[in-house]
């Protein structure tokens, strides 16, 4: 099958079972994409398809084909990193890391959403605008687990990426 | 994962030709399939993927919308049109699994998407859901989440979708195509089927039938609100939830819908509840009585019993925001 990862097309002879996660990991030793629970519900495999984050866990490889897929590695490498990134690091908005690569790949997919209009169970009219405070992040980031409760600095680093239209 | 064929299906008349005979599955979002598949409580031997197909418009029909099969969660969440004319819809999907889910599952996984029953996702443990006639562990066991309507001897499981209780509430229905080319409609009132003898028979579908759309009524206007009583503030299934939809007219209550969530095997509604509320003047009486039609026949399984009281009060704290009583 072909995939293309960060702008690369990629050959691959996998297994039709593979999920994308998997896919990444083990096969294209992309990990900085994580394996939490590998059912949808820790975030830490949060990849962008198409722009759109998704869990790399809870869908097949072959089904994505055709799609545009980015990875943590694919957003900012050292020495060039993506703002999102930047912030995490100014903010200090992780303890052990591991959530973190989802953390911040959702986050840019998050603010997309969030520009484009997209309500939020937090909001309070459905009229299409947007202000993200505090609550707002934290409901939008809810899909996005994490083990060591850094969620403040989380917070304050999105917002600030947010509030400097950085990303 | 047990090993499966997979075919990406072109047209919809194939993809219900491919699926009609044999251990066959659609693929949508894949978030609740491929999540069953990976602990083997789901064993298809052939997998069609129908993510290529022309299901994915959002298109005003009359005074109602069409929603194709294969639009995102986060897409349907989000249009101007649901978000203005439908908003039980939009906040119903909002308060459901999270930003990435929702971008993945589709309109036509979520309303087919499996209980969240422990037992049914245990393959060690017995489940007449999972594999019929072998018993349900939730019957005496853990069941906090089960549900306290409509259930059977056989089954006490909840359908677990946000989305679907709003669609009920505003009398959805949803199209098919068979496998020999006929198209369906059918009323979400009848498309979920209660667990009876049979819980492993869930929906009114038959095998190879493809979910195409979902068709949307006429706006009912009014206030539309979707309470989801849960666990956690935030990406956790719903204990209670309720969609309800309200019009006042001059001080009294004028139509009135209400579906409920959590509460059984299929988004719930009791049409005698709405009648007892129509025409009245709203108080924390007349909540009352509706709840006690609603709850009449409810029955508690243990750890579940809370549910009762839960969905009392849950509908008093929903009517009296959409009336305006305070109580
Ligand atoms: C961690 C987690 C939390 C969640 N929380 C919530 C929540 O709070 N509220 C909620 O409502 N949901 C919740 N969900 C469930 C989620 O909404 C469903 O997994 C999703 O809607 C399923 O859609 P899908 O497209 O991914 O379906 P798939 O997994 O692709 O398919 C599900 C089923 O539908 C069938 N199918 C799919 N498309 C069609 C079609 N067009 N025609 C016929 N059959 C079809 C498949 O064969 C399969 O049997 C949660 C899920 C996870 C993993
Ligand atoms: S409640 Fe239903 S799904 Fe759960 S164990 Fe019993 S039969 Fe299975
Ligand atoms: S590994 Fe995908 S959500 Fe946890
Ligand atoms: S930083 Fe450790 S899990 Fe989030």
């Amino acid at each position: 099958m072909r995939l293309t990862i960060n702008g690369v097309g990629q050959e691959l002879d996998l297994d039709i079972r593979t999920s994308l996660l998997d896919a990444l990991r083990d096969h294209l030793a992309l990990t900085g994409t994580k394996k939490g629970c590998d059912h949808g519900q820790c975030g830490a495999c949060t990849v962008l398809i198409n722009g759109r984050r998704v869990n790399s866990c809870l869908t097949l490889a072959v089904m994505h084909e055709d799609d545009e897929i980015t990875t943590i590695e694919g957003l900012g490498q050292p020495g060039n990193l993506h703002p999102m990134q930047e912030s995490f690091l100014q903010h200090d908005g992780f303890q052990c890391g591991y959530c973190t690569p989802g953390q911040i790949v959702s986050a840019v997919g998050m603010l997309d959403e969030a520009k484009k209009g997209w309500p939020s169970h937090a909001s309070k009219d459905l009229d299409g605008t947007v202000s993200l405070d505090n609550a707002e992040i934290s409901e939008r980031m809810s899909g996005n687990i994490c083990r060591c409760s850094a969620y403040p600095n989380i917070v304050d680093a999105i917002r600030d990426v947010n509030e400097k239209g950085a990303a | 994962m047990r090993p499966f064929d997979y075919t990406r299906a072109t047209a919809p008349q194939e993809a219900a030709a491919m699926a009609a005979a044999g251990a066959t599955k659609f693929i949508a979002g894949g978030t609740n399939l491929l999540d069953l598949m990976k602990l083997q409580v789901e064993t298809p031997e052939k997998l069609v993927d129908v993510t290529r197909l022309p299901m994915k418009d959002i298109v005003a029909e009359g005074d109602g919308l069409k929603i194709g099969a294969l639009v995102p969660n986060s897409d349907l969440a989000a249009d101007e049109r649901v978000r203005r004319d439908y908003p039980v819809l939009s906040r119903a999907l909002l308060a459901g699994a999270s930003g990435q889910l929702r971008n993945k599952a589709t309109t036509g996984g979520n309303l087919l998407q499996r209980t969240r029953c422990y037992y049914f996702y245990e393959t060690s443990a017995r489940c007449n859901k999972r594999e019929p006639g072998s018993g349900c562990d939730a019957i005496g066991g853990f069941n906090r989440i089960h549900a306290i309507l409509g259930t059977s001897d056989a089954c006490i499981a909840t359908h677990p979708s946000d989305m679907a209780v709003a669609m009920r509430a505003l009398d959805a229905e949803i199209e098919t195509l068979t496998p020999d080319g006929a198209t369906k409609r059918h009323p979400i009132a009848d498309f979920h089927r209660l667990p009876g003898d049979t819980p492993n028979v869930e929906t009114v579908l038959s095998p190879g039938e493809l979910i195409t759309a979902v068709h949307l009524p006429a706006p009912l206007g009014g206030t539309q609100i979707y309470r989801k009583v849960r666990d956690r503030a935030s990406y956790a299934f719903a204990l209670v939830s309720i969609a309800a939809v309200v019009t006042m007219d001059a001080g009294k209550i004028g139509t009135v819908r209400l579906a409920f969530g959590g509460v059984a095997h299929k988004p719930w509604r009791n049409e005698a509840v709405e009648a007892a509320l129509a025409g009245e003047t709203p108080s924390a009486a007349l909540f009352d009585k509706a709840a006690d039609i609603l709850l009449a026949e409810a029955k508690g399984f243990g750890e579940n019993d809370f549910k009762i009281p839960l969905a009392r009060r849950t509908l008093a704290a929903v009517l009296a925001e959409a009336t305006g009583v305070s109580l």
